[in-house]
């Protein structure tokens, strides 16, 4: 396919590995933010091209990794109540609660349906008048224009069976956390491309600034990563700490502004807890008081339960950067893509799950 | 999660502006996409594709860049492997805009 399959070819991939090996002269660590890179990297083996010196660690970027446990269960509880139709991502659906996950819900009998866009749900809840039709909105500031959107078009339809379960993620406080830590290791970010499609890149100039390091925004093909890798190392090597922007051919400084737009009229900047690493201030989306009608956890009066994580899993540093998937102990023994005990095990876009998928032998 | 890939836009429908939708053509797999997010794409463009909705448009020109710095850096490291004794400074990667 045109603007993907020229993006893979391997003869790029190893020359700018090369470009890489030669301007490396000392030790870096990046992390890329985004669970897809994360996927890519790992199913390509692009962190095994790369010069010893350099090591990509793999970063919170997974929003179905992060939705925290208590809104799973949220989802669970309203996915079995049997005058809701339960609309989800398909990606949502193993993800395990304390008890049990959506499909096991749905093989008991609950209507859980997964939908490729949230206007599907939008269609459902005109389709279905009599029953309550709830969308589970998770996703980064790449997911929010849609369900934006959604919940736009529904209060304009003046839809009332229609809410969301809203577990809208932003990218730059997770980055500030990671750098705001004591222990902090990470040298540079690799920015997700898609996410800054949406919002441009120029929130990310005072991290860079504050915290002198270097951030690219980066696209999701081999030779995006790599490209990425070579001009953050670049920057590194020649001690610039600079916003850069691989991924031009979809992202302009700006970002996109109708979208954006569309974000600020529905959702408002909230705390929000994230699933192995506890609440970010200012982290998340939720929705504004004028569409509070929209609200599943309001409407079915969910909201302010706290579920403590399994002890075990140690996604929490998996998704820090602070240590990889097969140092976990649980990691391909008690914890597998068939029985997950976190979620960085079961999206193919977290990094326990890629690495039990390409690396089994780390 | 993020996933977004880039298809081609075959036609476009809808007065209303956020309603414009358009059919979409992955690799011969057509998809109806809201366009209300690209409201200066035009059908022949390529657009990045989220969850149904098209969130930024193709550039033609950006998307060559990377293949022409491939290109000149190739033609870099066949000058200096001729031998040319002075070696020219190694081709500056693209910066930012
Ligand atoms: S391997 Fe399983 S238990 Fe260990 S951190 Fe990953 S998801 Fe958690």
């Amino acid at each position: 396919m045109k603007y993907l399959d020229e993006y893979r070819e391997a003869g790029g991939t190893h020359q700018l590995a090369r470009e890489l090996a030669r301007i490396t002269t000392r030790p870096w660590l990046l992390m890329e933010v985004c669970g897809g890179q994360t996927h890519a990297i790992v199913k390509f083996g692009l962190d095994e091209l790369l010069p010893r010196q350099v090591t990509l660690l793999h970063g919170p970027g997974c929003p179905v990794c992060v939705t925290p446990l208590e809104l799973i269960d949220s989802a669970l509880e309203l996915a079995a109540r049997p005058d809701v139709i339960f609309c989800s991502f398909g990606d949502m659906l193993r993800v395990p609660g304390s008890t049990t996950d959506l499909l096991a819900v749905k093989a008991a009998g609950g209507d859980v349906r997964i939908v490729y866009s949230p206007l599907d749900a939008v269609k459902l809840a005109g389709q279905n008048p009599a029953r309550e039709v709830v969308f589970f909105a998770v996703g980064f500031e790449t997911t929010a224009p849609t369900t934006a959107m959604a919940v736009y078009q529904a209060a304009r339809q003046g839809l009332r069976n229609f809410s969301l379960l809203v577990s809208h993620v932003l990218v730059p406080p997770a980055i500030e956390a990671i750098l705001d830590a004591p222990d902090r290791r990470v040298q540079g970010f690799l920015a997700a491309g898609h996410v800054c499609a949406v919002m441009g890149w120029e929130e990310y100039l005072p991290l860079a600034a504050k915290y002198q390091v270097p951030i690219v925004v980066t696209g999701f093909e081999p030779l995006d990563i790599l490209q990425g890798v070579l001009m953050c190392v670049r920057q590194l090597e020649s001690g610039r700490a600079e916003v850069e922007n691989q991924y031009r051919r979809a992202v302009r400084q700006a970002g996109n502004s109708p979208a954006q737009q569309l974000i600020r009229e529905v959702f408002q900047v909230t705390p929000r807890k994230w699933r192995g690493i506890g609440e970010i201030p200012r982290s998340g989306l939720g929705l504004r008081d004028a569409y509070a009608a929209f609200d599943a956890e309001r409407k079915f009066g969910l909201a302010g339960r706290g579920v403590a994580e399994p002890a075990e899993c140690q996604s929490g540093l998996v998704l820090q950067g602070k240590i990889k998937p097969h140092e976990c102990p649980a990691f391909g023994t008690r914890c597998t893509p068939e029985h997950p005990l976190g979620a960085t095990m079961v999206s193919s876009e977290g990094a326990c799950a890629a690495y039990y998928r390409y690396r089994r032998e780390p | 999660m993020c996933l977004a890939i880039p298809g081609k836009i075959t036609s476009i429908s809808g007065e209303d502006p956020l309603l414009r939708t358009g059919k979409v053509d992955f690799g011969g797999i057509l998809k109806e996409v809201n366009l209300a997010y690209v409201p200066e794409a035009v059908i022949g463009d390529y657009v990045i594709v989220h969850v149904g909705f098209a969130l930024s448009r193709v550039d033609e020109a950006e998307a060559k860049q990377i293949f022409e710095y491939l290109r000149e850096m190739q033609e870099l490291g066949d000058l200096q492997e001729a031998g040319a004794g002075a070696a020219p400074a190694p081709a500056p990667g693209p910066s930012p805009p």
